[in-house]
């Protein structure tokens, strides 16, 4: 009996938080496997989304951007390879941070019923799109195996680099899981930045276009180091250099400490505020 | 002796409400605009603009509560609509923190608040039924162990592969009902869950609950039935405003719980002391005549209009208000809106008039009492009274016949008069 002893006094939930969320961990598996299952729910349709979306975006700015614009790809790698490995990335960080900042909206009639550490929602809420970010790669396979593009030794880092966007994503989604709650229009200027972003970032060029005078100003962006790093693993050649991924690497860790704390502050008062 | 189960020292909860806000959550823009306007209007005032003036009125939805439960006891937890009940659900399993005091829970403690917490629409029954239990606490093995048992329980083994968007809200609310009943957790919260389903399942939940009583699992009920708590409790505790009112006896707490209820004459209300504690809140019943007037005497020959005012403090579907007609203690009759107009949808912060128009030459003399229920149909119950709340009496017209003037309900017996045809001729 006396093994489950709870105390529940002011302030005290904090001072067991990694240990609840690691009491917590079914849960986490099972809201995934929620998210996942209700996403691929109708089954066609639901995988093929999570291929299309990627394809028609890359087609759009392989047109746009390489034959429209005509930039300069890198080496010989045809255009919408190159436009594909940069999407990846990017689609998964779009899509994690809407998704984890919707997550607790989403879910709050579980959050003003049942207590488990909040943070759980966001995490399952980036895992989800990390499944998409998955299936997305396959059709990177695929459409090297069409253009007959062999890929380097690089690929081996490509773990490496999935999981410096997953930190980025759960980081930045975290601290906008928490303004979402406490400011509701927040969601309203989200997609904005989102779509800021996609122009900000090398998804649809090379960063070999961007003018030397404000190159480093541009790399400050941390998903410059991680999109470029991803065309390096995937392609082979990129203009990556190892300032940029060590600023993506720096701003990841920084924003999921800075996230998680900004989270731990706020959730105590999540079940009242919604 | 036996160990507590709950242990509650000194619990003090607050919320703070801002003076003019009546919105829940606060948006981005309104906090800029409204920091720009008292910064300058600030300034133009001489005063330093960084100084923080912005009143806040603290509301104490719990004040200073202390108690024990025993282990294996079945405490019963009642009051108005804002005493705190919720709150201190909401406090024990730790949804929310306490500003003061401490809670000790000797034992895993789970929460029934709202039977289906969790269902995702989209998945089937069986899917569900892993979900929903994860959710509430229990362990993946746990799940399996029960799984026919819930199944069973539930009677839902031929839809196991539907998805529950697909079941009719009677089997929706039965399975929500057979995971939690099902958790093995010491410690169980429970909130107005047992008012849902058809009779039969109701039963069923009464007597899985009694089971539970027996398996030596600790019980807190939150309800406003009170045939419930007295059939399961023995002792309940009442709470008015925050303050525990009374703790021991269930029949002396009902008794006290009565007192504050009175019954009003004419017409009864309220003042809404609650914050967001219950969704759909009966803020007034009057009885009026045709003309409007609010009266309590009535002549058979006149209609009656029954007006009920309720509040919606969220989106509410499937909204049923009913409401018996007793009299000497018995049911006279029931009435519901539902079964006359499909107006059962109640937007979030709107004020609704439900009017019932009983017709003349319905009543024989006497007094009648009312007695109304909220509840959103066959999920949950949202008020229930359990006793008559407005009592109104009904006179025979005279002048319909020389006959009346020395009719009363003595020499007339029955419960209504209805005009029938009466034809007299002579053969």
């Amino acid at each position: 009996m006396g093994k489950h002893q709870i105390v529940i006094t002011p302030g005290r939930s904090s001072s067991n938080y990694w240990k609840d969320i690691y009491r917590y961990r079914e849960l986490f598996y099972v809201l995934s496997w929620r998210d996942i299952k209700v996403r691929y729910k109708q089954t066609a349709i639901g995988i093929l989304w999570s291929v299309l979306r990627p394809f028609l975006t890359m087609i759009i700015l392989a047109i746009v951007f390489g034959y429209f614009a005509k930039l300069p790809s890198v080496g010989d790698i045809p255009y919408p390879l190159l436009v594909l490995a940069g999407l990846l990335p990017w689609q998964f960080f779009a899509n994690s941070t809407a998704e984890s900042g919707n997550s607790l909206l989403v879910n709050q009639n579980l959050i003003t019923k049942v207590y488990f550490p909040r943070i759980i929602i966001p995490m399952s809420a980036t895992v989800t799109s990390f499944v998409d970010f998955l299936i997305a790669l396959v059709l990177m396979l695929f459409l090297m195996l069409f253009y007959k593009f062999v890929p380097s030794w690089h690929i081996i880092f490509l773990p490496v680099l999935a999981f410096l966007i997953f930190i980025l994503s759960f980081g930045f989604g975290t601290i906008l899981t928490a303004l979402n709650v406490k400011y509701r229009d927040f969601r309203y200027i989200l997609p904005f930045l989102i779509q800021i972003g996609l122009y900000l970032s090398p998804v649809g060029y090379s960063t070999e276009v961007v003018p030397d005078n404000v190159f480093w100003l541009y790399s400050l962006n941390p998903m410059v180091g991680v999109i470029e790093g991803f065309r390096w693993c995937l392609l082979g050649e990129s203009s990556v250099q190892a300032g940029q991924l060590f600023i993506s690497t720096s701003v990841s860790l920084g924003l999921l400490v800075i996230g998680i704390r900004y989270f731990r502050n706020t959730e105590k008062y999540f079940a009242d505020l919604i | 002796m036996s160990e507590l189960a709950i242990k509650v020292e000194n619990l003090s909860k607050s919320y703070q409400i801002k003076g003019t806000e009546k919105q829940g959550y606060t948006a981005l823009r309104d906090v800029l605009t409204e920091h720009t306007q008292t910064f300058f209007s600030k300034v133009s005032r001489g005063q330093n603009p960084l100084s923080n003036s912005i009143k806040q009125k603290t509301f104490w939805a719990l004040d200073d509560i202390s108690f024990g439960v025993e282990q294996g006891e079945i405490l019963g937890i009642i009051g108005r609509n804002g005493a705190g009940k919720s709150t201190l659900l909401k406090l024990l399993s730790r949804i929310t923190e306490p500003d003061k005091g401490k809670i000790t829970l000797n034992g895993r403690i789970a929460s029934l608040l709202e039977v289906g917490t969790g269902f995702h629409p989209e998945l089937t029954g069986r899917e569900n039924i892993f979900l929903s239990g994860a959710i509430l606490g229990m362990k993946r093995g746990e799940i399996k162990k029960h799984f026919d048992e819930i199944v069973e329980f539930a009677g839902v083994e031929k839809f196991l592969e539907v998805p529950v968007k697909r079941y009719s809200s009677g089997m929706y609310v039965r399975l929500g009902f057979a995971v939690a009943a099902h958790l093995e957790t010491e410690i169980l919260l429970v909130d107005e869950v047992l008012a849902v389903g058809d009779i039969e399942f109701q039963q069923k939940c009464i007597g899985k609950m009694g089971d539970v009583v027996k398996s030596g699992k600790t019980v807190l009920i939150v309800s406003h039935n009170m045939g419930t708590i007295k059939k399961l409790c023995k002792s309940c505790m009442v709470l008015e405003k925050g303050n525990l009112l009374f703790y021991g006896d269930t029949e002396l707490g009902i008794n006290e719980y009565k007192r504050n209820y009175s019954l009003a004459a004419v017409q009864a209300s309220w003042e809404n002391d609650d914050l967001k504690n219950d969704k759909v809140f009966l803020k007034e019943i009057h009885v009026k005549d045709k003309n409007g007037t609010v009266t309590n005497l009535f002549l058979n020959s006149q209609e009656i209009y029954i007006h009920f005012i309720v509040e919606a403090s969220e989106d509410v579907r499937n909204f049923t208000l009913a409401f018996d007609i007793m009299k000497n203690n018995e049911i006279l009759l029931r009435s519901r809106q539902v079964d006359f107009v499909e107006a059962d949808i109640l937007m979030k912060g709107e004020v609704t008039e439900l009017i019932c128009k009983i017709p003349s030459w319905f009543f024989n003399a006497g007094d009648f009492y009312i007695t109304p229920f909220l509840s959103i149909h066959c999920v949950e119950s949202l008020f229930d009274s359990s006793d008559p709340l407005v009592k109104f009496t009904v006179k025979l017209d005279p002048s319909r016949s020389k006959y009346h003037d020395v009719l009363n309900e003595q020499n007339h017996p029955g419960l209504i008069f209805p005009t029938f045809n009466w034809k007299v001729e002579k053969i």
